[in-house]
């Protein structure tokens, strides 16, 4: 059973309210007004979650967010594996991103691929006094002289470039003629542009739009079209998320021309205007290319849910019903197929799970999408929040949570402490800098941005992994021995 | 074969099954454009060439690799030293983000911090309203006893001046006016990580002994016969400062750990999540003026505040990093002098167990080749060991050395027969010794996690030693300062010799003769 207390709807309702009051206390009043906008509990006759986002976060609170290069380069340009990502400006920023994210891809690193590398201008003093463009021009030069393999070059700006005036743009063009058309892409995704890394996101579609497609000319003319092309957008491929589902796509009849962006190619992003489908799973950081798509090339759209069988299921059939008969058949025949294996690892993890009580708080889809993949496991949702979530992402998280769930956008250190402490869930879902904070508390805890080093957790093999790890997470014989015997 | 619930595999196997091998390898041949097996191995043997290194070399303009980071996460390094003490990094937040979990995946510790959070209005009137509201809310929700302020390079480049700052934020009522606020300007376009940390510990120098910016009298010097010891920018710092402590109360040292780091990232899972554990109390902070002397561990870490230190009378050692026999003995003796305070027994039978070890063991060191890489004093103090162990520290490459340091190192070698044909690198990076790795191999390499990514490439096993390593765990507890520590480092080294031994003859039947029970 779980530890948490079991209370009906309206007890938890007034609970809730009385534990947002408590934690806004503690601000300065005109920030407690703030933050007041960002703490609610779903009401479900309301039907919305009733809390604004897509805010600034308030200086001096230990916001759990990141910035626009994280958006762009962490996100989504990193992960384009062909490509040489050059982190443009002082050092850090592409040292702590480096490697980190784990968007597994296949290549030799350093020679055709170059994904778990970190590429720096690095600069000095003199770039910000001086203007940092030649030195770009020469990083271009050395790019091309030591990594003749690479297809393109982005150029991931940091704070800095913004702020002094860089002509990134020029460089970039006058670099891509003189090397014969090669992609050469600046983005413009300082950390202080946005709220959070969600610009970042919408920066560097924009940047697909202007800089992959619309230069791209006749490069995609030659590709051979089927009925059932299919592109698979905003998946990350984080500890191979995106071949997990890639393989049942591709086994109920589908041909997956692109991956966006995880074990991604240049590529695969100038033939995705040949797609006869987009799905799509990260609707915050990819919706915005995905509909630029729909209206320039006509390709309709749909959003899916891989993870736990329930949703799984209900996809598939979701983008069978945009094809013919044989593409419903093999969604139905994929659906049989795995069956026996999703009740074999609910037989087994359920009983072990049933009842626990999750909150959960993490970027882009998740804090809606793997709630149903707790409920598969008889686990409930009693809390869920963004980072850098829209009101699009809040409508949509309407359809995933219970009456009475606790919602917090872009939850504060303060706040987010306050809130496990009272409700005492059984696991709590974030990231990485949120881990041992709970662990201390003694609540099991799993890193739902990278799995925890684990997954994938996508498709029908990654629910068992998911199962599996929650409960090494819950039932880790660790957490009984938080209190000494004698205290 | 699908997925079974009876054995989960997860990314480590599954994906090795035929069904995601042809998945990946239809992909590849159908949609990524890709050039070729041929190819890719034409042009992997070639940058494996001299004829590759030397334009690798010839490199002026990119950097691929390094092994630094930017002076900010050395801010926040030597801040959560000092009791009850927030790290405010003003700026872009994102920036803070990234330190946290930078620090965070190395300690596997919580790594608590706050950003001013600022975006492009503030690009344009600058911070100030994001000081004054950022103060008000750290101050409010976590009760911080001080808070030590610090800049990203946006906050720099704009020109944000902190001092005014601050002051502006105290007089509207931010934090009471004698609250401790530090500051430091750390742009990240100038140095690095130890670069920030050397900043940051001048100025809380500067704040508690010069009158806490102009706001109440300087402390007159009034020299007492304690000594304040600076460990600088160091992965270890948790069993480091414990088994400092052990040395000094051993010999009776009266003593101030500036900065001591130890306790917040080493905190119990007891059902309490501890922001704030240990630490440098203010009250020691600012007596920390009266001391004798003061040792810093790591010269290149802590140039600026030692200066600042002298300039109030006291005398100042500088270390480089410390490891080993002659290293640990020059710490001590360098202690013993200043404080009079003679050497114990317990330490030199540690000293003596240290020698007995490396005559039991260093057969298997002596001749050995070695490429270090990582901070400047660390690779200083990790080749003299080396050296004394017999071995041969035959790169050494510090991306954030300076010339200074360079022919520092380059005395180290010229004073040991081991060091004949051993070079000293720096301002290079992971990818620079890459090349070397291919054209002038060597046995071992030591460094951080990030040599993983050579170790693949170029066969040579790593030993791990060094920040940041996120992929093996609490390395950081243990000390590799002491005889005690520099005993650690020894057995690290030994492991991966006998590790790889035994895997270059486990094949039965083939190499396994020297498969030997007895090593």
């Amino acid at each position: 059973m779980s530890t948490a207390v079991a209370e009906s709807p309206a007890d938890i309702k007034e609970r809730n309210k009385k534990l947002i009051g408590e934690v806004l206390e503690a601000y300065p009043d005109k920030s407690a007004k703030r933050r007041a906008k960002h703490l609610n509990t779903y009401d479900a006759e309301k039907a919305e979650c009733s809390v604004k986002s897509n805010i600034k976060s308030i200086p001096g609170v230990m916001t759990i967010r990141g910035c626009a290069y994280a958006g762009s380069k962490g996100v989504v340009w990193g992960p384009i594996k062909d490509m040489v990502h050059i982190s443009h400006g002082p050092v850090g920023c592409g040292q702590y991103s480096w490697g980190s994210r784990r968007n597994y891809y296949k290549g030799t690193t350093g020679v055709d691929t170059f994904g778990t590398m970190q590429f720096t201008s690095d600069f000095q003093e003199k770039d910000i006094v001086f203007g940092g463009d030649k030195k770009l021009g020469k990083i271009i030069d050395e790019i091309q002289e030591l990594f003749p393999l690479s297809k393109g070059i982005s150029v991931q700006s940091e704070c800095p470039i913004g702020l002094i005036g860089d002509d990134i743009e020029a460089v970039s063009k006058a670099k891509s003629k003189q090397y014969d058309g090669k992609p050469i892409i600046p983005v413009r995704c300082e950390g202080f542009r946005g709220v959070s890394q969600s610009l970042g996101h919408h920066i560097a579609n924009d940047v697909i739009r202007d800089w992959v497609f619309d230069k791209a000319g006749e490069k995609n003319a030659g590709f051979e079209s089927t009925p059932y092309d299919v592109a698979i957008i905003g998946d990350y491929n984080i500890g191979g998320d995106a071949w997990a589902s890639r393989i049942l796509l591709e086994e109920m009849g589908l041909r997956v021309i692109a991956q966006w962006s995880g074990d991604g190619t240049i590529a695969e992003l100038e033939n995705t205007p040949k797609a006869k489908l987009n799905i799509l799973h990260c609707y915050r950081s990819m919706n915005y290319i995905t509909r630029h798509m729909e209206e320039k090339f006509g390709i309709p759209w749909v959003e899916y849910n891989f993870f736990g069988p329930t949703k799984i299921e209900a996809s598939l059939r979701e983008i069978a019903s945009k094809f013919d008969d044989k593409i419903k058949e093999g969604a139905e025949r994929v659906i049989a197929k795995y069956k026996p294996q999703m009740e074999a690892v609910i037989a087994k993890y359920r009983p072990r799970l049933e009842g626990k009580k999750v909150m959960l708080y993490v970027g882009g889809l998740r804090p809606r999408h793997v709630i149903g993949a707790y409920e598969d496991l008889g686990m409930e949702v009693v809390g869920t929040g963004y980072e850098f979530a829209h009101n699009d992402d809040y409508q949509r998280t309407t359809h995933y949570v219970k009456d009475g769930t606790l919602i917090y956008d872009d939850v504060t250190g303060y706040e987010f402490e306050k809130f496990v402490e009272k409700v005492r869930p059984d696991l709590v879902g974030s990231g990485v800098k949120e881990k041992y904070i709970f662990q201390k508390m003694g609540v099991p805890f799993r890193q739902m941005h990278s799995w925890d080093y684990s997954g994938p957790y996508h498709g029908y093999d990654g629910f068992g992994i998911f199962a599996r790890d929650m409960d090494i997470a819950i039932n880790a014989p660790v957490w009984k021995l938080t209190k000494a015997p004698w205290s | 074969m699908t997925e079974t619930a009876e054995k989960i595999r997860d990314h480590f196997e599954l994906f090795r099954e035929p069904q995601y091998e042809e998945l990946m390898e239809n992909k590849r041949k159908n949609f990524e454009n890709y050039v070729g097996d041929a190819e890719v191995a034409r042009v992997s043997d070639w940058t494996k060439t001299k004829e590759y290194q030397d334009k690798n070399f010839a490199r002026e303009a990119l950097v691929i690799n390094p092994a630094k980071a930017c002076q900010p996460l050395g801010a926040v390094f030597a801040a959560v030293g000092f009791e009850k003490t927030l790290p405010f990094v003003h700026g872009s937040q994102g920036c803070v983000a990234y330190y946290r979990s930078h620090f965070t995946r190395h300690f596997k510790e919580p790594t608590s911090c706050v950003s001013s959070s600022m975006t492009e209005d503030a690009a344009v009137f600058g911070g100030l309203n994001n000081m004054i509201d950022g103060l008000a809310n750290a101050y409010a929700l976590y009760k911080p006893k001080m808070i030590a302020v610090s800049t990203t390079c946006m906050a720099e480049v704009i020109g944000d001046d902190l001092n005014a700052f601050i002051k502006n934020a105290k007089e509207k009522g931010s934090v009471p006016q004698d609250f401790d606020v530090t500051y430091a300007h750390t742009p990240a376009f100038v140095g690095s990580h130890i670069t920030g940390y050397d900043n940051t510990m001048k100025g809380i120098v500067e704040h508690f002994w010069d009158g806490k910016s102009g706001t109440v009298e300087k402390l007159q010097r009034k020299p007492n016969e304690s000594i304040n010891f600076l460990g600088g920018f160091d992965g270890y710092t948790v069993g480091n400062l414990r088994e400092i402590k052990r040395i000094f109360e051993l010999m009776g040292v009266d003593y101030t750990i500036f900065g001591d780091n130890s306790d917040v990232w080493d905190t119990p899972a007891d059902g309490e999540f501890r922001m704030y554990d240990g630490g440098t109390t203010l009250e020691q902070a600012a007596n920390a003026i009266h001391a004798k002397a003061t040792i810093s561990m790591q010269e290149f870490c802590t140039e600026k505040t030692l200066a600042t230190i002298a300039d109030h009378g006291q005398e100042v050692v500088a270390l480089n990093h410390p490891v080993g026999i002659a290293g640990t003995d020059r710490f001590l003796q360098a202690v013993s002098r200043i404080t009079g305070k003679a050497i114990p027994e317990a330490l030199t039978k540690e000293r003596g167990r240290l020698v007995d070890a490396i005559g039991d063991s260093s057969a298997h060191i002596h001749g050995k080749k070695f490429a270090i890489y990582g901070d400047p004093d660390l690779c200083y103090g990790l080749a003299e060991f080396i050296l004394e162990l017999g071995g041969e520290p035959v790169h050494i490459l510090a991306t954030n050395g300076n010339k200074t340091w360079e022919a520092k190192v380059q005395a180290l070698l010229d004073s040991s027969p081991f060091g004949k044909g051993c070079k000293v690198y720096a301002g290079k990076d992971l990818w620079h010794l890459r090349s070397l790795l291919f054209t002038e191999p060597v046995d071992f390499m030591i460094g951080n996690t990030y040599g993983k990514y050579l170790e693949r490439d170029t066969g040579t096993p790593l030993i791990r030693l060094g920040f940041p390593v996120f992929d093996r765990h609490h390395h950081h507890r243990s000390p590799v300062w002491g005889y005690q520590g520099s005993m650690n480092v020894l057995v690290k080294i030994l492991d991966k010799i006998f590790d790889e031994m035994d895997k270059s003859t486990n094949v039965s039947g083939k190499t396994d003769i020297s498969f030997d029970i007895i090593r």
